[in-house]
């Protein structure tokens, strides 16, 4: 049964591509409408029509008028079926698709928000492998949350997604293809390891510019001190000696990431390897900045400055 | 507990809710209840109770029931059906088979897969119910049935808003109502059959009416059978009650203990009518061969012969809905000359009731061969002999009629008419029994005359020079009422609770809905069907034209229903509507808003363009601006207001 119907759509998806899921992509938000919603009887509809049509031979020829009638009752309540089913789509609408964020390999969080006037029930929605299935009260909004699968960085557009429903009695089957216009942005995957950013403040020349300049902290005296480092004055109030530190470094100095510094590799590797730099620095709340071939973003910190950077990186050619 | 791990079996796809399960638990039970009347009870209460065994196990904990509880469930069902009914095959064991399986499939169902298939066989098994019964209330009950079935498959879908167990059957009577112009349009063109495409199913049941043999005592269970057996209409005022004698059979032959209708030759009897009755009957399938008619038929209708007795005699048994028509004579003389029929008239078996043979002699004797003086005689016996009429008379002995005229005196009609035969046979009277019908209710609403089973009767007919065959009915003797009021009068105590006199009667009133349904959907026949377009000047309607119909019809139905699917009921915004009304009143002056112009700018334009409205235009653009964008709701009344503002709005020209 499923093997023939199986062949049946793949013929009628390359012969009449606009009725399948060959659809151009269309800007949201996308509303359900008879042009669009096909509808067939299921497996179990198909049955169930075979049954009824051996009850009404059966009525027939048996001359059984009161089973005729119930045979009739029973057709006609299965073609209404039908319309119902159709209905169960027309008019139901796609409002809002919001992407969560996610670099690439792994899943990406999609929302889907449906809406429609009237109340919907056991609706359908079929996207890369994954079904959710949901209902809906009058004039309301349902979420629905997709784990995308990515692979690479940068645009990912939508797949495209079949909303189908079986409602109310499962013999017939109507469906939909949507293909929002909307593509959701990977970032990059950042490299696995590699050496930390190459900075002109971790040079020790560079360290000792800062010494004599600003005070950082005082600390107890450790042997071997030198004496002009003593606070002679803080320490007259103090029981102990009390040395001024000039040596400690900054707790979280600002990384310059720049791609020109990356020559040598290849592009994704640059991107790899500032991505992973841009996570780092991220995940000790430093501030960076990053100079990129298509832009350059002023140092900062914070989730916003990093989905910054990281589209940024996303977005390189 | 090594029980319970054999009942959690794994189970392939999602479970069945609990729901799910209870609602297709539910359209079981509906199967077996509209089957429980002609099913053995042993039966109705063993799968009831493993209906009820198995909902309780799968609330306590979901899972199949293990092979080897099931299989020899199957293996005991087939056996008890096959030692019950000797066979499989045939509808009463097919139709218990069906019902057995179909409740033990519950024991495996587990899977919304399993439940769709149980389900669709539901309603091949409540359809075969009506194989059984298609009376109305029958029909009802299975037409009932079809509300879990919908609603059990409306559960199987995943995703509903949560609702109770009543509300979720109601959908399916709202999906049955709607779909209720479409069944009966289907109904009514759906081309029958003119000849069965297979053979009829036998009728194996035994049907409870009239049969070709009659021994005493054997009426008792017909007697209490309130059964309609036939509705007669009358084409003028009803015959009065005392001429209500619709004879079915005829019977001559007597071997002691029963009569049997064997005709001794098969030319009817002259009758010289004096008076016409014309009348439609509509017979109740029996699995009879003759046609039950009021006095002495005319006349045979189409399918049927006269024979001897004047009996409607039929080749096929009547075993559908039978209408027929036919005019029958009350006051006759009828079979005026008595030729070989002479003898078997007479006939009584040797060497059995010589009591009754010697009284018959005796009077024969006295009144010197007169036969009315012998049946009054014998008339008068009955009344004043010490005999009286009860359903449930003392059994009988090899001389059967000794027994009952010597000793027991007790009994009813078939006893009386008996007894009597056997008297004139032995006086030398020529006399026959005849058995069919006698009273009914008159249903005024209705104007036609109800004949139930119960309403069975069995009377004489005797043989004399000059005036033919005359019947004597000898009950009237005993119970005048039989005669008068009915066999409901007859009764008295014997007759079960239900038949109670007050009760019967509003059950002889509603029959005249059954009527209606007999008339009106189970005699709707082929004949039938052929004069549907009478009325819109087709004389026969035939096959081809029907699926015409048939195709036209759906696709009207079929185009209403899209169009009331496809429907887009767009509630607009009454304050944007009461805007555009506005809009187009300002266009007829000139003023037509641009494309993507915003309101304020339009009205700004608009009271420039019309200085004479420039303060009403000022005030109807505020207040949209307030109702559009001032609050999440607009006020009933300042939109009421707005409305009002714009349905007076005029735009007089101004003369520039």
């Amino acid at each position: 049964m499923r093997a023939p119907l199986a062949r049946l759509q793949q013929w009628a998806e390359r012969r009449l591509p606009a009725l399948t899921r060959y659809r151009r992509a269309e800007p949201l938000p996308i509303e359900l409408h008879r042009r669009r919603i096909y509808i067939v009887p299921t497996g179990f509809g198909l049955g169930f029509g075979v049954l009824l049509l051996v009850m009404l031979v059966g009525a027939l020829n048996y001359t059984n008028n009161a089973a005729l009638l119930l045979t009739c009752l029973l057709g006609a309540a299965s073609m209404t079926s039908m319309l119902l089913t159709f209905r169960a789509l027309d008019g139901l609408s796609l409002a809002t698709v919001r992407a969560g964020q996610a670099i690439a390999g792994q899943p990406l969080d999609l929302h889907l928000a449906f809406a429609a006037a009237r109340a919907r029930e056991s609706i359908r929605v079929d996207l890369t492998g994954q079904s959710r299935a949901f209902h809906l009260a009058a004039g309301g909004e349902v979420e629905l949350v997709f784990q995308l699968p990515t692979s690479r960085r940068g645009w990912l557009a939508l797949p495209r997604m079949r909303v189908w429903s079986t409602w109310p009695l499962g013999l017939f089957r109507a469906w939909s293809w949507l293909y929002p216009e909307q593509s959701v942005l990977v970032w990059p995957q950042p490299e696995a390891k590699g050496p930390p950013p190459r900075l002109p403040e971790s040079d020790a020349a560079e360290r000792q510019l800062h010494r004599g300049e600003d005070l950082a902290a005082l600390r107890d005296y450790r042997a071997g001190d030198p004496p002009r480092h003593v606070a002679w004055k803080a320490s007259a109030r103090h029981e102990g000696l009390l040395v001024k530190d000039f040596e400690q470094p900054r707790a979280h100095e600002e990384w310059r990431l720049d791609w020109r510094e990356l020559g040598a590799l290849d592009n994704e590797a640059r991107i790899a390897r500032l991505a992973r730099w841009v996570g780092e620095a991220h995940a000790q709340r430093r501030r960076y900045g990053l100079w990129l071939p298509t832009q350059e973003i002023a140092a900062d910190s914070g989730s916003d400055h990093y989905a910054r950077c990281m589209s940024a990186l996303a977005l390189l050619p | 507990m090594n029980w319970r791990i054999h009942w959690r079996r794994r189970v392939e796809g999602p479970l069945l809710t609990p729901r799910s399960f209870d609602l297709t638990v539910l359209t079981m039970l509906m199967v077996l209840a509209v089957h429980a009347p002609h099913l053995p009870v042993w039966l109705s209460l063993g799968l009831g109770s493993v209906l009820a065994l198995r909902w309780w196990q799968r609330r306590r904990a979901p899972g199949k029931t293990p092979a080897w509880l099931k299989l020899p469930l199957i293996a005991l069902l087939t056996l008890a059906i096959v030692t019950t009914y000797g066979t499989v095959f045939g509808r009463a064991p097919g139709a218990s088979l069906a019902v057995g399986l179909l409740v033990l499939k519950l024991l495996e169902t587990e899977t919304a897969r399993d439940a769709r298939v149980g389900i669709a066989f539901a309603c091949f098994a409540l359809m075969a119910a009506l194989l059984f019964d298609q009376g109305l209330a029958a029909t009802f009950g299975v037409a009932l049935g079809l509300l879990p079935v919908l609603a059990a498959l409306r559960s199987l879908e995943p995703a509903q808003a949560p609702t109770t167990l009543p509300r979720q059957l109601l959908p399916g009577l709202t999906l049955l109502a709607v779909s209720l112009p479409l069944t009966l349009f289907a109904f009514a063109v759906v081309p029958r059959l003119s000849t069965p495409l297979w053979g009829a199913p036998q009728d194996d049941q035994a049907r409870t009416g009239l049969s070709n043999e009659m021994s005493p005592g054997d009426m008792t269970q017909l007697l209490v059978d309130d059964s309609p057996a036939m509705r007669v209409s009358f084409d003028t005022a009803p015959p009065p009650r005392n001429d209500l004698y619709f004879r079915a059979f005829v019977m001559w032959n007597y071997d002691g203990r029963s009569w049997r209708a064997s005709t001794p030759y098969a030319k009817p009897e002259p009758v010289d009518a004096t008076d016409r009755v014309s009348y439609a009957v509509t017979l109740l399938p029996n699995g009879q061969r003759v046609l039950p008619a009021l006095g002495v038929p005319l006349a045979a209708p189409d399918g049927a012969v006269l024979r001897a007795g004047r009996v409607l005699a039929r080749g096929k048994p009547v075993d559908d809905l039978l209408r027929y028509r036919l005019t029958s004579a009350l006051h006759y003389r009828f079979g005026a000359t008595l030729g070989p029929e002479r003898a078997p008239a007479l006939e009584l078996p040797a060497g059995l009731n010589p009591r009754t043979l010697a009284l018959g002699r005796q009077w024969r004797e006295r009144f010197h061969g007169d036969p009315t003086a012998i049946a009054g005689a014998a008339l008068a016996l009955f009344h004043d002999g010490g005999f009286s009429y009860t359903l449930t008379p003392a059994p009988l002995g090899r001389d059967a009629m000794d027994d009952f005229l010597f000793s027991t005196r007790e009994g009813f009609c078939e006893h009386y008419a008996s007894a009597f035969t056997v008297l004139m046979r032995a006086a030398g009277v020529p006399a026959r029994v005849v058995t069919g019908y006698q009273g009914g209710f008159w249903n005024r609403l209705g104007n036609y005359l109800l004949i139930r089973q119960s309403d069975a009767h069995a009377w004489s007919e005797v043989w004399m020079t000059g005036r033919g065959w005359v019947r004597v009915d000898p009950t009237a003797a005993v119970r005048p009422e039989r005669v008068s009021l009915g066999a409901a009068a007859t009764g008295g105590g014997e007759r079960p609770w239900y038949q109670d006199a007050w009760l019967q009667g509003l059950r002889n009133r509603w029959d005249i809905v059954n009527r209606w349904w007999d008339k009106g959907v189970i005699g709707f026949d082929a004949l039938r069907q052929r004069g549907l377009l009478t009325p819109f000047g087709v004389e026969r309607t035939d096959n081809q034209t029907l699926a015409w119909l048939l195709a036209a019809g759906s696709m009207l139905f079929g185009g209403a229903g899209l169009a009331w699917a496809m429907a887009r009921r767009n509630r607009i915004d009454p304050a944007l509507a009461a805007f555009r009304r506005l809009e187009r009143k300002l266009a007829r002056a000139g003023v037509t808003r641009r494309r993507g112009e915003g309101p304020q700018h339009y009205l700004r334009r608009a009271a420039r363009a019309l200085p004479g409205q420039r303060e009403a235009l000022r005030v109807l653009m505020e207040q949209y601006l307030q109702l559009r964008y001032a609050g999440d709701e607009p006020a009933d009344e300042s939109l009421r207001d707005f409305r009002r503002k714009v349905r007076d709005f005029r735009t007089a020209r101004v003369v520039q």
